[in-house]
């Protein structure tokens, strides 16, 4: 093992890794971070924790995997490059691990043009493909981005977001590539509606024995509404929801709707199981946190293995 | 306003313009003589410092006269001065002057009635919205000193 | 070229209103181009802010002239003569021109007539757009000539991210996603491969973020 990260464990051993989200509050508000992991408790493996998702300010998302810590549960750091630069990130790196967190998953973030800051200045003083690196540096040179010694090193678990579907296709499986070329050790995808094209992406990594360099995590996102989904299909970016999913979802009376969302996703990760290269699912309920324990037991996920922490 | 008889400059295209204007007077129709007309080879020869000059020199409206869509007799010379009518009539409005005493007008050489009655709009809308305000401030100014 | 736009004409007429005298001065180059602060420019400026005090009771007179360019010291000595009859300089270079009128004129309020944007390209007639932040080491060479910084929204060297639409920003429809285009390029000069290496960590000292940068040219320097 590279690290202590209890994903590692799970995909070392074969089975199937779950992992789900958790969106810290807009305010100083430490209960509600509690409250929602508290819901996922026992359900899944580690809980994301988003950074300033849609570029709208929230809770550090490396204070809330302190409380999350805690709470006897595995926080999965997420950071972004848009807020910080290399100082600030790697101070928060070496911060996080001091408190135990050894996951994390590394991304470029929305652009400020989306949240409530579009004025703020947009960082990116590294991407995510360098800030992958720099953290495997980190954790197998033991060195800071500029050279200098670690004392201490960090042993993240290092991961990346893969979108299958946004443009252009024919670059998806290379920028996974360079992800792992980086130094990616698990990837989460963009939850998948599109069961055909996420099929076609995998089998393009397969193809080029990507498959066996990292570990890939299937999005899973359960639809509420028909109002959901097709919001989801037209208004946000690089999410591919096929027609017949909204004609389902259109075909059920409204209170029918999130028990039919729900099987949606229930039927996606049971395909999903059998596409070679899969090796876990990652359920995103955004604001619906409670539905996931249903979705993991329908799913025929449970139990979790038991990893002492 | 007491008797304000507003001066209109209008730049007219010597093959549409200027044409239907002589055809008003050949048909001895009336137009106001408020309109001064400035024959020019193609209504895409006025550049915006023309209209701005003219304004500045106290002109209480000007307009730009051309010829038909598509029918320009240099392609389009017409389609190039309407853009810049749009584009002084948005700074017009930006220092208060008012972009609405500058217009852009298409016709074609045998439109004499046209012609008239272009002048008399742009006349009567011009003597709606009051002289220039480049001229009023000095002259109520030069009123009130004496 | 530097592009610029003229400034809303409220703030211009503000800078200016203590006045009577000023000299508006126009830049041959680019502001020229892109058709901000040329002497055409100058020309139409003149004529509104005259307009503007004339409306209030109140007069301006404005000396009109454009140099070759403001940011040599060689053509902004060419104002010395004007200099002493006017209260004030309008300049409608860029920033740089601006800044050059003040240092040579030190006792002379000057007031920039443009906001001063970017460095681009004409894309077609009226239609400027950014290609060039300046970053101080030129990647353009492994991007098959287009610019991931000055053109991705998030300057990514390793993009596209997954906001990438139809070759369209996620930001805005009307921009196109830079690693789109590179990756086309990339294709039409049949060099994908070079796509997979991964580009390393920004060395952002080369830039702005160095500190204000200076060029000296030993051989050239008297």
């Amino acid at each position: 093992m590279k690290t202590e990260s209890v994903l590692e464990k799970i995909f070392a051993s074969g089975e199937f890794a779950v992992t789900s989200e958790c969106g810290p509050p807009r305010g100083a508000v430490p209960e509600k971070v509690i409250e929602k992991a508290k819901m996922l408790k026992g359900y899944v493996d580690a809980v994301n924790v988003t950074d300033n998702q849609t570029a709208m300010v929230r809770m550090s998302s490396f204070a809330a995997c302190v409380f999350i810590k805690q709470l006897g549960m595995s926080p999965i750091l997420q950071m972004v490059t848009r807020d910080r630069n290399r100082l600030a990130m790697q101070a928060d790196i070496l911060g996080a691990y001091s408190h135990g967190i050894n996951t994390m998953l590394c991304l470029s973030g929305d652009h400020p043009h989306f949240g409530d800051h579009p004025m703020a200045a947009n960082v990116h003083d590294i991407d995510s493909v360098q800030f992958v690196q720099m953290i495997r540096d980190m954790r197998d040179k033991g060195k800071f981005q500029g050279g200098d010694d670690i004392l201490n090193p960090p042993k993240m678990f290092i991961g990346a977001a893969a979108n299958p579907f946004a443009d252009p296709f024919e670059l998806r499986v290379s920028r996974l590539a360079k992800k792992i070329k980086a130094g990616t050790d698990f990837i989460q995808t963009q939850c998948i509606y599109n069961l055909d094209k996420f099929e076609k992406w995998m089998e393009g990594v397969r193809d080029r024995g990507l498959h066996e360099k990292v570990n890939i995590m299937a999005g899973i996102t359960p639809m509420k509404t028909v109002g959901m989904a097709k919001y989801m299909k037209n208004r946000v970016p690089g999410m591919d929801v096929p027609d017949e999913i909204i004609k389902r979802m259109a075909g059920v009376p409204k209170e029918k709707q999130p028990e039919e969302g729900i099987k949606i996703s229930v039927e996606a990760i049971e395909r999903l199981k059998s596409v070679e290269g899969v090796k876990g699912f990652h359920v995103m309920a955004i604001e619906w946190e409670q539905k996931v324990p249903e979705i993991v037991e329908k799913a025929g996920l449970l139990p979790r293995p038991q990893i002492d922490l | 306003m007491e008797n304000f008889e507003p001066v209109i400059v209008a730049f007219c295209c010597h093959y549409c313009a200027y044409t239907a204007a002589d055809m008003a007077g050949s048909k001895r129709l009336c137009y106001p003589p408020n309109v001064k007309i400035i024959r020019v080879p193609c209504s895409g020869k006025v550049d915006a410092i023309h209209i701005m000059k003219a304004l500045e020199k106290g002109a209480d409206g000007v307009y730009v006269a051309g010829c038909l869509e598509g029918d320009c007799h240099f392609k389009n010379g017409n389609i190039n001065a309407a853009k810049r009518v749009a584009y002084i009539k948005k700074l017009l409005d930006e220092i208060g002057i008012g972009g609405d005493r500058v217009e852009m007008i298409l016709m074609s050489a045998g439109m004499g009635e046209r012609f008239a009655q272009t002048a008399v709009d742009m006349t009567e809308k011009i003597r709606k919205l009051g002289p220039n305000p480049v001229k009023s401030a000095s002259r109520d100014k030069a009123s009130n000193a004496a | 070229m530097i592009t610029a736009e003229r400034k809303p004409m409220e703030e211009l007429i503000e800078y200016l209103r203590p006045y009577h005298r000023i000299l508006l001065v126009g830049c041959n180059e680019c502001v020229t181009v892109c058709s901000a602060g040329g002497r055409k420019e100058v020309g139409i400026l003149s004529s509104a802010l005259q307009m503007a005090f004339m409306k209030e009771g109140k007069t301006l007179e404005v000396k009109e002239m454009t140099l070759e360019r403001q940011c040599d010291p060689e053509y902004v000595e060419e104002l010395v003569n004007e200099i002493d009859q006017v209260e004030a300089v309008m300049s409608m270079a860029c920033g740089c021109g601006v800044q050059e009128i003040a240092r040579r004129f030190k006792t002379k309020p000057v007031f920039p007539a443009v906001n001063t944007e970017f460095m681009g390209a004409s894309e077609r007639q009226g239609v400027w757009a950014e290609r060039c932040q300046g970053c101080g080491e030129c990647v353009l060479g492994l991007t098959g000539g287009i610019c991931p910084i000055a053109r991705c929204s998030k300057r990514l060297l390793n993009g596209p991210c997954g906001g990438s639409t139809n070759g369209k920003c996620e930001v805005d429809p009307d921009i196109d996603c830079a690693w789109q285009l590179i990756w086309d390029r990339l294709k039409a000069l049949g060099i994908e491969d070079r796509y997979e290496e991964n580009i390393a960590a920004k060395d952002w000292r080369t830039g702005r973020g160095g500190g204000p940068r200076k060029i000296i040219r030993e051989d050239l320097v008297k």
